[in-house]
């Protein structure tokens, strides 16, 4: 008993302890992988403020700019020009999606525009793979997968590349929807449609900005992750990484996704680290649905969500 | 404020009818809103009276009949079309943004009026700062006016009921309305909250010359500021004149008093 107790709760922190720099690289390979869960858990966040709808579709919507930038670029357009026809398509893709999906469905219930978003989902898989096929596609983004040593710790230069453009992005739109009339327009929105509306908030204009901002979050997350373990279809499942990413920082808030992604990233590299070996390993894979699972019985509105107040 | 057409009136309802599946909630209804005045518009549950609202602000549209602002027909725009015209309204069961602060709210409500570009905007310079800052003085005006200094930075959900009815018509008032939509101001008050309302509304109709056309259910209330009353009974417009006349008005009484409908 007293053996089991010491290997659970003494021996990782004096595993920790014992070896500084390789608890930093353990650290610093959690906060990367944190800012790419929060980039693609920012995608949800926006869209759910701006509309109380969970978007289903965002997973793809990370595989279909990865495949069209991957599938730009193996028919010999250049990176930039075919990062640039990406963001075009994304933007797009938004205007599309408020006058065939959204507009049809103004003032319906949320659960009919969930139902909708999980139509688009099978709708862009299938398109993406008709226009660009369904095989494994490398993409290259000219950072070499090579890693550099900072006093002692080793740091691998994608995943710095990565985990920089992910925090800029993730200030830059935390700002922009904090302190701005679009942000605050986006709020008024997603707490009351009608109230909105009489304002005379353009319902239409705030819903294709937010979808274009999610496609180009979505792009943004695409590249990353597409450099780091290849376009193809697993891609859209990492949107179920982002699921406990929300739960954990609540639905409406974009601090919480970020906090969020850094705690779930963090905490399960330190977890199947540390503590894997005592359990046979794979910590990495339930680590987050469990801390999910706590947060909702005990902050069902997430770490810094709005607090759900409803008159019964 | 608002440069007004001295020659008609500012809105005209037209013979309009409003059908939700076998109901008719409003009958061959027509009124028109006299630049200036304030309008009552009274009526037992159900009459109708929201119904009208929502028509005059493009949430619901006219199975027959017209509506005109300025002369003009805008029968068939929706809500936020209606707000750039320069309609405003406020709501029976208060629509605020429940987590933005009161300030915010009212900010929200200056949206029409904001010119610069978003993408400025987002970068937070030059004109657009300039001009975020020309909004806010001009939301603090208003905020001086309904005596919601102490309020200012709390989140609107916070508030008593009867503050928010209060915040709401400032979020109103922000965006510089020609006509001024009012439904049940008062509903839920008690005395003299009801009485600050009152002084509001009649110093917003006589400081800024704003028309205005509400909802009331207090009689006493409707004849001390209404300059003229209409009357809905079951879908119909059953009177319309000054609150004299129509406190003697036969159907007026029968309607309030309950008589049996043939």
């Amino acid at each position: 008993m007293l053996e089991a107790l010491r290997a659970v709760l003494v021996a990782p922190v004096a595993d920790m302890a014992g070896a500084p720099a390789f608890l930093m690289e353990v650290l610093i390979g959690g906060v990367f992988a944190g800012l790419m869960y929060s980039l693609v858990a920012l995608g949800f966040v926006l869209i759910f403020k701006a509309s109380g709808v969970f978007n289903f579709a965002q997973g793809v919507m990370v595989l279909f700019a990865a495949l069209t930038l991957v599938g730009l670029m193996e028919r010999g357009v250049p990176v930039a020009a075919a990062l640039l026809l990406t963001v075009a398509v994304m933007v797009a893709l938004a205007f599309g999606i408020e006058r065939v999906v959204l507009r049809p469905l103004v003032n319906q219930e949320h659960i009919i525009l969930f139902m909708a978003t999980i139509g688009l989902t099978f709708f862009l898989e299938g398109f993406g793979e008709m226009l660009w096929g369904s095989s494994v596609k490398k993409l290259d983004v000219g950072i070499p997968d090579t890693s550099f040593k900072v006093a002692g710790v080793l740091i691998n230069r994608l995943e710095l590349t990565a985990a920089v453009t992910a925090a800029v992005l993730v200030a830059v739109l935390a700002v922009f929807f904090q302190r701005t009339r679009i942000g605050r327009a986006l709020r008024a929105v997603a707490d009351d449609h009608e109230a909105a509306l009489s304002l005379g908030i353009p319902l239409k204009t705030i819903w294709v900005i937010v979808w274009a901002v999610a496609g180009l979050v979505a792009i943004v997350a695409g590249i990353m992750w597409g450099a780091k373990s290849g376009v193809q279809f697993s891609l859209s499942l990492i949107a179920l990484k982002a699921l406990p990413v929300l739960i954990l920082g609540g639905l409406t808030s974009v601090p919480g996704a970020i906090a969020g992604g850094l705690i779930i990233g963090v905490g399960e590299k330190v977890a199947e680290v540390y503590w894997g070996p005592l359990v046979g390993g794979a910590i990495e894979n339930w680590f987050a649905y469990v801390v999910a699972l706590a947060v909702l019985l005990v902050r069902p509105q997430g770490l810094l969500g709005e607090k759900i107040i409803e008159r019964v | 404020m608002t440069a007004v057409d001295a020659a008609g009136p500012l809105l005209e309802v037209d013979g309009v009818s409003v059908r939700f599946g076998a109901l008719v909630a409003l009958q061959r209804v027509s009124l028109e809103v006299q630049p200036g005045e304030i309008l009552a518009i009274i009526g037992p549950n159900g009459a109708g009276k929201t119904t009208l609202l929502n028509v005059i602000s493009g949430f619901y549209h006219p199975y027959e009949g017209r509506l005109r602002f300025r002369g003009r027909d805008r029968t068939h725009l929706g809500p936020a079309d209606v707000a750039a015209l320069g309609i405003a309204r406020t709501f029976q069961n208060v629509a605020l943004f429940k987590g933005m602060t009161v300030l915010d709210n009212i900010m929200t409500g200056r949206v029409l009026r904001m010119r610069s570009h978003f993408l400025l905007d987002a970068v937070w310079v030059g004109p657009a700062r300039r001009e975020e800052l020309a909004h806010r003085a001009f939301v603090e005006r208003i905020i001086d006016f309904l005596e919601i200094e102490a309020i200012r930075k709390t989140p609107a959900g916070r508030l008593p009921y009867g503050l928010q009815k209060r915040v709401e018509l400032g979020r109103a008032l922000a965006a510089e309305p020609a006509l001024l939509l009012l439904d049940e101001p008062m509903a839920g008050m008690n005395v003299e909250e009801k009485q600050d309302m009152c002084r509001f509304i009649l110093d917003v109709n006589e400081e800024f010359g704003t028309t205005i056309a509400l909802i009331e259910h207090d009689m006493s209330v409707v004849m001390d500021i209404a300059d003229r009353v209409v009357v809905l009974d079951y879908g119909r417009k059953i009177a319309d004149g000054p609150p004299d006349t129509v406190r003697k008005d036969q159907a007026v009484i029968d309607a309030y008093l309950g008589l049996p409908h043939a």
